[in-house]
């Protein structure tokens, strides 16, 4: 079988284009004595479940972008300095509650936001973030958590220049989870939630879930959908022409 | 927002507020005193001591890691998982329940470094107002000189040396705790604040409390089912 690789959109360039800047905002207050106009560089974020090929994903748009000539910064999940250890300790014990939780995830972000995020884009560097705010948000929506609760809390959000939700149907996750781990994830088949007490089941309703939550909140936050029941290099491709455009100030 | 009364619990919460160095501790101590050696139900709990998160927030306040947002988050995060874990439950099972600091610490705090104060309500907003708040009120002067009497060596953000208000340590304490104090007057109307004069002897302040929470809470309400052995 013939694979077709990506289209080598700005690699090999010698002349490297300074990407075009872009007004920034908050979604709310931010972080205070922070002066937005001294930031450069593009906020790329790639959502979506697990297995839903996130992590190749941005591999890829690392190199391209390297290639390119575009220096780049990766940041994601319970990756803070601050809490990232206490995170780990409290989701193996299962013994947070959800607003604890929620905001012990959001002390996580605001130390990435300030310490890494904000710095790269200073230093007009590339950040690619793995899930961002949605992904936190969307797992406290479907356990019942309030909105408006949610968007004051992340308030403090820099609005990134995409948002690509990689869109992968719950069938297709189980058999990527399953060549992954060998098994599913407690959290990530929301067992917490009592949905089934058969994990193959839960996993399905919760992965329905959260995908119907994510497609909710796609009419506020602008995400771009991708289709991810294809093979990764169109699913690159597709991400690439897209970045080509922010890169390009659009 | 409601009141642990008005939203139905048999148990009350009664906190007490005030400036490092107001003596709002020993007050707090001196009150759960009486209230234990009547045999009644009691528990005490103390702001920024949840023992997962706090080992978090001490490691961000001793390599100073931590910003307006990332300090008030942690705090947040340490209040919601004694309050969901801890205080609730207690409240249900009807327990006078005595915090020293409740989330007027934070509102005060978190505005003084920089926060907005809606998002820092919004942050707190599943939380119950408590039944009574004590608010110990010493005169600037006299909370500085306590503090710095008993404790010369103060803490980066103890200080407020993250506001850069000056790079004199107890220069930046005074207006940091000067700051503070001027965000806790005004809330004190508008969240029903029991203001204590907290210049005055310590008998006189702790006969007030005694019979402020006498008259407003229903004590005998509150006796423990098997009492304590004597001691």
């Amino acid at each position: 079988m013939k694979r077709s690789r990506p289209a080598q959109i700005g690699a090999g360039q010698r002349h490297i284009p300074v990407p075009k800047p872009k007004a920034r905002q908050f979604y709310g207050h931010g972080v205070p004595g922070m002066d937005l106009s001294k930031l450069g560089g593009k906020l790329i974020v790639v959502e979506g479940a697990d297995g839903s090929g996130r992590s190749t994903q941005i591999a890829r748009l690392v190199s391209w972008l390297e290639g390119c000539g575009h220096a780049t910064v990766q940041v994601g999940l319970k990756r803070s300095t601050l809490v990232s250890e206490e995170l780990d300790h409290a989701k193996a014990g299962n013994i947070l509650s959800r607003t604890t939780f929620s905001l012990f995830y959001a002390t996580d972000f605001a130390d990435q936001l300030e310490n890494i995020i904000l710095p790269g884009l200073r230093a007009g560097m590339m950040v690619l973030a793995d899930r961002y705010i949605y992904t936190l948000m969307v797992r406290d929506l479907v356990r019942g958590m309030d909105i408006a609760w949610l968007k004051n809390l992340y308030g403090i959000a820099l609005v990134p220049d995409v948002v690509f939700y990689l869109d992968v149907p719950p069938e297709d996750l189980v058999e990527r989870n399953f060549a992954k781990n060998q098994s599913l994830d407690f959290w990530e088949s929301g067992m917490d939630l009592g949905l089934s007490r058969d994990m193959f089941d839960s996993f399905l309703k919760y992965q329905t879930l959260v995908a119907a939550t994510f497609k909710e909140l796609q009419a506020t936050y602008g995400f771009t959908i991708v289709d991810g029941h294809r093979s990764p290099d169109d699913i690159n491709n597709e991400l690439r022409k897209r970045i080509a455009s922010v890169l390009a100030g659009k | 927002m409601k009141t642990f009364a008005e939203l139905g619990f048999p148990g009350r919460l009664i906190a007490v507020e005030g400036l490092d160095g107001s003596g709002k501790s020993t007050q707090i101590y001196l009150l759960k005193r009486w209230l234990e050696l009547q045999g009644l139900k009691v528990f005490f709990s103390e702001w920024n001591s949840s023992a997962l998160v706090k080992n978090a927030t001490s490691k961000g306040k001793k390599q100073e890691l931590l910003s307006p947002n990332t300090f008030s988050l942690i705090h947040a995060t340490d209040f919601a998982d004694r309050y969901e874990r801890q205080l609730v439950p207690l409240l249900r099972a009807g327990y006078l329940v005595l915090c020293d600091r409740y989330i007027f610490t934070a509102f005060g705090r978190d505005t003084v470094r920089g926060c907005p104060p809606e998002w820092v309500r919004g942050l707190y907003d599943f939380a119950a107002m408590p039944d009574l708040v004590f608010f110990f009120k010493a005169s600037l002067e006299v909370s500085l000189q306590r503090i710095l009497e008993g404790r010369p060596q103060l803490k980066y953000f103890e200080a407020g040396m993250d506001l850069h208000l000056s790079t004199d340590p107890y220069e930046s304490f005074r207006i940091f705790q000067g700051r503070i104090l001027e965000e806790y007057l005004a809330m004190s109307t508008e969240f029903n604040f029991l203001v204590i004069d907290a210049n005055g002897p310590i008998e006189a302040q702790q006969t007030i409390v005694r019979d402020l929470v006498a008259a407003r809470v229903e004590l005998k309400n509150y006796k423990l089912h098997r009492p304590l052995p004597q001691t």
